[in-house]
């Protein structure tokens, strides 16, 4: 092909050459809606976040605010809204956090090998044997129940599994030839890690980040749910069902709405990660292959 | 008409990611008889794959057949639905890929696999089917026919795997046998048999064939007739001896000329000795984990010269580079370079030895980091070594680039947006950034187009006259080899069974691994199969494979002359001969090979 060589789009960054379908379409609008609402939320929402706006508790849709009202006489969509904050950011900070530990770790092992990716790679072991809600619990029993503590316990609990994609992917780069060709001039090993395989591993991490970021939602709104996470009378989606799910026998929908906010959010963030992977695999897996 | 295919006027269009659809195969039409073999040859890019697999109604992922007939058999099979083309392929036509490593599940015995269409295709039952593989096994001359489909892929050799993958595709007897480049990653002493056992198969069952290749001395061997390609348009067609031998287009005879000399033609200006080495491997022993791969190894590269290391896949070739280069420790021995020693482990050694040592890969793909343009790739061994920045940097680049023959601007390039000969270039302005007094070079060539690779030596050249660089060049290409190294190390199983100066290797007596590698290379002469593949040389050697770490000589298992009783148990004593030539052997000088 050396001829039609300079018709050749450049991949230079991952993103190049991508392009959208109506999935990753609807779900990047979905995301987009809920990024501007954190970003502009209290001059949107019509009431404040822990405001009692009526007398009636578990008003029904429409009475007293547009969702309803929640245990408290609470208005459900201002709430909603700022929620959506505290749910966004704190899944931000703990995915953050489980890339940092379990990037930097994996890596390492994968590069100095021997008695360090034996010894890392147990005991990240261990923590995978134990069932992470479980131990959550454990850690946050133990540590009690401040914003820091959440993070960086559920942070370390879901870097378990970014450690082992990173150490994954270190060890496949790792034995390419232009990496063996940077060892044989005497490149040092950060520059190694930072220039020759962490750009190519970019694609995979990025996945894996927004896999890490739904889980730390579901995550974090099932902590709050049992009490261990966020606490009133901050909003959080998660917060909010476990308050309000006494309503569902009354027939309120208030423990309804914000449970399908985070599956709207997970679901999206789902979708775009795997509009991203099977663009990466190449344009062609999706092309009908005839047989 | 007794045309079992018939393709007229084909038109492919295929599309990058993200582009439109270009046109890859323009209006081409072939036909192929009853127990004829057409060959299709032309560069990589020029369309003869894609060809070969629309003969089955297949276009690749991100092709499309845009116009033309393909008739089978008489039947239109462009007109056909796709359950009733998926039922032809395997009964009337059938496909043998390149690499039969990558066709077989290595999870399941080689038997089931090969019966695997018939029994999709209902032709028998198993117990019947597997009868009848048996025959073609004996066919296909495949060791131990009876028990070969009892044993799983990765417990037989490339080649018999290559020929199990023929067995696997004439288990249905189909009309039409399509080969994509069977024996293009095979060593040519591999290459031999698979090549007899394709083309007896084929006059034996009386199918047609499509043969798709670039090695132009293969196509001598089994073709009737070629067609050659250029950029998916027809260039020139005929029966095979009128092609190589009285061709009338220009492309085909530019094709012709890339082939690869016949060895015998060197006659350098012998290295003065008594220039000291660049590298000196001396006694070296090395390997991985437990498995010793390298032993006793000494070899010397002179300055400013070529050194050949050539041997079959496995035999410690790329394993030598890589002690030198410092990538794999070596356990006993040691590796001098410019005189000094070298540290065994490259994280002991100064900047200085690293310097003066390069490497450069095979797989020129792999060797050039995707993600980085290629004034990053050729900016940092300049800036590492010699602390260039700035302009000086850029213009060292450009001056790379132009050594090298590829244009300046190339620098804002990435390595995907170059062609494969391209992207070797890059690898070896790489290397020269770092102003090294030795390359090495392994196997640079081998995964490129015979015209691509013929430029690709001859750069090699140009740049030793101009720079002075000395080159570890190894490759299993022994035309390649003496048309172009000063002094040859042949090695077989990781041990050196001859060395010299090229032409004393390459000239009588031989070493008996020397003569059957040097018979091994197809020349552009219909009939050379033949006579080659009868030869007692040739049977002794394919009933063998490379044993590593064998007590006695490693080639006593695939020597005619091999002396039983001593062979096999003595390792054999080293016999200086006249030109500095070193052979070891248990045979006395006088019953060498001599022709």
């Amino acid at each position: 092909m050396s001829e039609t060589s300079d018709t050749v789009v450049p991949r230079a960054s991952v993103f190049a050459g991508l392009r959208l379908t109506w999935t990753a379409m609807i779900a990047g609008s979905i995301l987009l809606f809920w990024l501007v609402l954190a970003l502009f939320g209290p001059w949107i929402a019509p009431h404040g976040e822990a405001e009692i706006i009526s007398g009636q508790t578990f008003a029904p849709l429409g009475e007293g605010g547009l969702l309803g009202t929640d245990k408290l006489g609470r208005d459900v969509l201002s709430r909603l809204i700022y929620g959506v904050r505290t749910t966004l950011l704190l899944a931000l900070v703990t995915t953050v956090v489980s890339f940092a530990f379990g990037v930097t770790l994996g890596f390492a092992a994968a590069i100095l090998k021997g008695w360090f990716d034996i010894v890392v790679s147990r005991i990240v072991e261990a923590f995978m044997a134990f069932p992470s809600t479980l131990l959550a619990l454990v850690i946050i029993g133990a540590f009690g129940t401040s914003i820091t503590v959440l993070v960086l316990t559920v942070g370390l609990v879901l870097s378990t599994s970014v450690f082992r994609v990173s150490r994954a992917l270190g060890y496949d780069i790792g034995v390419m030839d232009f990496v063996e060709a940077a060892r044989a001039r005497g490149e040092g090993t950060w520059w190694i890690l930072t220039r020759e395989i962490l750009p190519n591993c970019m694609a995979p991490l990025i996945a894996e980040f927004g896999l890490r970021f739904t889980f730390s939602i579901l995550f974090l709104s099932g902590l709050s749910f049992l009490g261990l996470g966020v606490q009133e009378p901050a909003a959080d989606w998660g917060l909010m069902v476990q308050e309000n799910v006494g309503g569902l026998f009354l027939g309120s929908s208030a423990a309804l709405i914000p449970a399908a906010c985070i599956a709207s959010l997970t679901v999206s963030m789902n979708l775009l990660v795997d509009w991203f992977q099977q663009r990466q695999q190449g344009e062609t897996v999706l092309e009908k292959i005839d047989q | 008409m007794n045309d079992i295919i018939t393709i007229k006027n084909l038109r492919i269009e295929g599309r990058p990611p993200g582009g439109e659809y270009v046109s890859i195969v323009k209006d081409v039409s072939l036909n192929v008889r009853k127990g004829e073999v057409l060959a299709l040859i032309g560069e990589s890019g020029s369309g003869k794959s894609t060809i070969s697999l629309a003969a089955m109604g297949f276009a690749r992922p991100g092709c499309r057949i845009a116009g033309g007939e393909v008739w089978l058999n008489g039947r239109n099979i462009m007109a056909l639905s796709p359950r009733e083309r998926h039922a032809l392929r395997g009964e009337e036509v059938s496909y043998v890929a390149q690499s039969a490593a990558a066709s077989f599940n290595p999870a399941l015995r080689i038997g089931k696999q090969v019966i695997e269409a018939p029994l999709w295709h209902g032709v028998g039952d198993a117990a019947a089917l597997t009868a009848t593989t048996v025959e073609l096994y004996r066919k296909l001359d495949l060791p131990n026919p009876e028990t070969v489909g009892q044993k799983f892929p990765h417990q037989v050799s490339g080649g018999q795997l290559q020929r199990l993958m023929a067995a696997m595709a004439m288990s249905c007897g189909p009309d039409l046998l399509i080969l994509d480049e069977p024996t293009t990653a095979l060593d040519v002493t591999t290459q031999i048999e698979v090549l007899k056992a394709f083309k007896d198969i084929i006059r034996d069952q009386g199918t047609a064939a499509i043969y798709v290749t670039h090695d132009l001395a293969v196509v001598a061997q089994v073709a009737d007739r070629i067609l050659v390609l250029k950029n998916g348009e027809m260039v020139e067609e005929g029966p095979t001896d009128q092609i190589l031998h009285n061709p009338q287009h220009e492309y085909t005879r530019t094709l012709m000329a890339a082939v690869r000399p016949a060895p015998h033609l060197v006659d350098h200006v012998d290295a003065s000795a008594a220039q000291a080495p660049v590298v000196s491997v001396r006694n070296v022993t090395a390997g991985y984990g437990t498995l010793t791969i390298l032993s006793d190894v000494s070899v010397d590269v002179p300055a400013a010269s070529v050194v050949g290391v050539i041997g079959e896949s496995g035999c410690g070739k790329s394993t030598l580079a890589r002690v030198v280069a410092g990538l794999t420790p070596l356990r006993t021995g040691e590796i001098m370079l410019d005189g000094q020693v070298a540290a065994p482990n490259l994280n002991d050694r100064p900047r200085a030895a690293l310097k003066d040592c390069q490497i450069v890969f095979q797989m020129a793909d792999t060797a050039l980091n995707p993600r980085q343009r290629i004034s990053d790739i050729l900016g940092r061994p300049l800036e590492f070594y010699q602390g260039l920045k700035g302009s000086a940097r850029a213009d060292r680049i450009g001056d790379l680039l132009e050594l090298v023959d590829l244009p300046r601007n190339f620098a804002s390039r990435y390595p995907g947006e170059l062609s494969g000969g391209q992207k070797q270039r890059i690898n070896l302005a790489r290397a020269l950034a770092a102003d090294p007094k030795v390359i090495l070079c392994d196997e640079v060539t081998s995964a490129l187009d015979t015209v691509v690779a013929a430029g690709v030596i001859e750069l090699l050249k140009s740049l030793k006259d101009k720079l002075g660089v000395a080159y570890m060049f190894i490759s299993h290409d022994l035309s390649t080899v003496a048309s172009f190294a000063d002094e040859v190390v042949v090695l077989y199983a990781g041990r050196v069974v001859e060395q010299g100066p090229s032409r004393a290797v390459f000239s009588p007596p031989f070493h008996p691994y020397t003569k059957l590698l040097l018979s091994s290379v197809p020349e552009m002469r219909q009939g050379w199969l033949e006579g080659v593949a009868d030869t007692r040389e040739a049977k002794a050697a394919s009933t063998g494979s490379v044993v590593i770490g064998a007590k006695g000589c490693p080639f006593s298992n695939r020597c005619a002359l091999a002396i039983s009783g001593t062979c096999e148990t003595t390792a054999p004593p080293i016999r200086e001969l006249p030109g500095e030539l070193q052979i070891a052997c248990h045979l006395p000088v006088e019953q060498l090979p001599l022709t």
